[in-house]
């Protein structure tokens, strides 16, 4: 047993959160974002030349041959940053070709993926597909084969999510569900968990500075016991749900069989979801009205959290699949 | 990363699990409430394996375990169903003479406490001093070799079984500062002047009462630590008292058991999803409590305030369970008082040992730096 990052982990950890601090902060974000393609191509590169985009993939195809749990304190980053940019649909769709894709296939798409020249989105059953406006190709499967397919020749109707992820509806019906689909999805699952994970420390790390700054009736808002506990509170819920980031990516890794890791998966994302809702309403609610400004981070996150609780599948959905299992 | 039990751990598991099965004897498992006499058999059956005091150091009788294999002993014994070390000598007196007490105070009560010839209890609260414990008022008076105690405790668990209270009392009335008056002080229960009174419980148990000290004259050789120096001593055991608090292995039965006994209510969904998301809050309980073990271990430093939620969120889950338990049962069928029963004496959990909110309090303070 051993809750530690390992010296290559941390270090890949460190150097992404000071990229993202550095050339990543609230106003360069919001700069990102106000773009017409909605996500930054130099972002991306500087990705590619961190390893991050060939990161799990097979040293055969130019990557790193990394699992989930080198991939959590990558997700925790960009939760964190509230990161536009479409990496995890491209690692996903990744990882179904790598899985499903025939020789040719992988050939044609892994080693540009990890060189950060092409991204990809997976479409799975959903009419909203994330990423798909910005990507080159869309992989999903049909009656059990695996296709990858130009973006530009499909019809799309591209938009951008509640929280500023470029993402198009698709007029087909993709499968929702296969046994390599379902470990891409369940892989997927984890790494938004971790995501997460990062986006309520910060909720919590500002939230707590805001109440040790706003002074009201002479003291700051901190020192009020009704306001203490339910920060006490929101740090219970994040260390809980960071618990189970651990455990939903080392499953990840470690699953002899799909019960086990689908069995975690699921029970992450319920606590996880929870927390998530609980984090980011309060947040916002011990701002008081700065809270619900466009112009503090704290709502930006607010609403990555409130989409990222739904995102492959909703509390209820794996309430009834843990049930199953 | 990696969350799995090392190979050396599962065989330490797999042997407790086997000694369990094996020693334990039936008619003692799952039983909330045993008299003195079967909680004490299962004390012996311990200490003879030389199990009753895993924590302590290896030449008074302690195992020498990590605090990993602590951890998966206490959460093997809750899983089995067995009775509580009561925490009062073994794991509280105990770990206050092993930091504080002098080699004559060690040597003449910690074999006791291991062998089970003594029984402990804990005399901090009072009837005005709860969660502000600093305020307590049981005076000790120094008169020559003895001290004169005068006073009332009250709450304190299972006093009608105890041969002696380790009692937190006021030795100096007139200094500003109140922590800084309080002493540490072993009082024999068969002293004349104490006596002690139940209070029964909602619950119908008796397992609390009141203590009351009159004019009780106790050897001063029995004070631990210096005089006026007890607040110490109190802050030492509060941290250590709650790395234990998580329950995980008794919850984990509990869970298990309402699987079993309510199977036809797990075709009711609304019912199963509560079940089920506290089977999730149980799962991440236990990867934070692990977290923290892990922490330590690597770190050598003693727990943080932080543990705390390991109190919080332990307590909150067994309620929760006996809540389930309780709406799942027919509440007019003679069998269900017994779970209605539970339910009440859950209640205490997040009271005792500093209530939820003081645990709050703790983390707001000392973790958070509100």
């Amino acid at each position: 047993m051993n809750f530690d990052y390992n010296e290559e982990q941390q270090l890949l950890a460190d150097s992404v959160r000071r990229f993202l601090q550095k050339d990543y902060d609230f106003e360069a974000r919001k700069q990102i974002v106000a773009s017409p393609q909605g996500w930054s191509e130099r972002v991306w590169a500087t990705f590619a030349e961190m390893g991050l985009t060939g990161l799990p993939l097979s040293p055969d195809y130019g990557g790193f041959g990394g699992g989930a749990v080198d991939l959590m304190s990558v997700m925790e980053a960009f939760g964190e940053a509230l990161v536009v940019e479409p990496y995890l649909p491209t690692l996903l769709a990744a990882a179904a070709i790598a899985k499903a894709g025939d020789e040719k296939q992988k050939q044609a798409v892994l080693p540009l993926v990890a060189q950060g020249k092409l991204r990809l989105a997976l479409a799975s059953g959903e009419r909203g597909v994330i990423g798909a406006p910005v990507a080159d190709r869309i992989v999903f499967f049909r009656q059990g084969k695996l296709q990858a397919v130009e973006r530009s020749s499909l019809q799309l109707k591209a938009h951008r999510t509640l929280d500023d992820l470029a993402a198009a509806d698709i007029a087909f019906q993709a499968e929702s569900s296969n046994p390599v689909l379902d470990e891409v999805l369940d892989f997927g699952t984890a790494l938004s968990c971790a995501e997460a994970v990062g986006a309520m420390k910060f909720a919590c790390d500002t939230t707590l500075e805001y109440l040790k700054t706003r002074r009201q009736f002479g003291v700051p808002i901190g020192a009020f016991q009704a306001l203490q506990h339910r920060m006490v509170d929101m740090f219970i819920s994040y260390e809980q749900a960071k618990s189970m980031a651990c455990l939903a990516c080392s499953r990840i890794d470690s699953s002899e069989n799909a019960k086990d890791r689908a069995r975690a998966v699921s029970a992450a994302k319920i606590k996880i979801a929870d927390s998530a809702r609980h984090i980011s309403q309060e947040s916002v609610q011990l701002h008081g009205g700065m809270g619900m400004s466009e112009e503090l981070k704290v709502s930006h996150t607010f609403r990555r959290l409130t989409v990222l609780q739904r995102r492959f599948g909703d509390v209820d959905r794996h309430l009834e699949r843990f049930a199953s299992l | 990363m990696d969350l799995n039990y090392s190979p050396e751990e599962l065989a330490f598991r797999d042997q407790v699990r086997a000694w369990l099965s094996a020693n334990l004897p039936a008619d003692l498992k799952d039983k909330a409430h045993l008299p003195k006499e079967e909680l004490m058999r299962w004390h012996r059956i311990l200490a003879k394996q030389g199990w009753v005091a895993p924590a302590w150091p290896k030449e008074w009788g302690g195992t020498g375990w990590n605090v990993v294999q602590r951890y998966i002993f206490e959460e093997e014994l809750g899983y089995a169903g067995a009775p509580p070390i009561i925490p009062f000598g073994v794991t509280m007196c105990a770990a206050v003479l092993l930091a504080f007490g002098s080699e004559a105070q060690k040597k003449r009560f910690l074999p006791r406490i291991y062998n089970g010839d003594d029984f402990w209890c804990q005399g901090y609260s009072e009837p005005g001093s709860g969660s502000d414990l600093a305020s307590l008022k049981t005076k000790a008076v120094r008169d020559g070799d003895h001290y004169i105690v005068t006073g009332q405790k009250i709450w304190t668990t299972l006093a009608h079984y105890a041969d002696w209270i380790f009692c937190l009392v006021r030795t100096d009335l007139t200094v500003e500062k109140r922590q800084e008056g309080i002493s540490f002080l072993l009082i024999d229960m068969k002293s004349p002047g104490v006596t002690v009174r139940p209070l029964m419980l909602m619950d119908g148990w008796h397992s609390v009462n009141e203590v009351f000290l009159d004019d009780v004259k106790v050897p001063a050789e029995n004070l631990v630590h210096k005089e006026n120096q007890g607040w110490t001593v109190a802050k030492y055991l509060l941290g250590y008292e709650r790395m234990n608090t998580g329950r995980i292995g008794e919850s984990k039965r509990e869970l298990h058991k309402l699987k079993e006994s309510f199977s036809e209510k797990m075709n009711d969904v609304r019912w199963r999803d509560r079940l089920t998301r506290l089977e999730v809050e149980l799962m991440a309980l236990e990867i934070t409590n692990l977290r923290f073990l892990d922490r330590m271990r690597r770190t050598g430093q003693p727990p943080g305030a932080d543990v705390s939620m390991l109190k919080i969120r332990g307590t909150e889950i067994q309620q929760a369970l006996t809540e389930l338990a309780m709406q799942a049962a027919d509440p007019a069928a003679a069998e269900t008082k017994a779970l209605e029963r539970r339910y009440l004496d859950m209640r205490k959990t997040t009271i005792y040992a500093g209530s939820n909110e003081i645990q709050r309090n703790i983390i707001a303070k000392m973790t958070l730096g509100l």
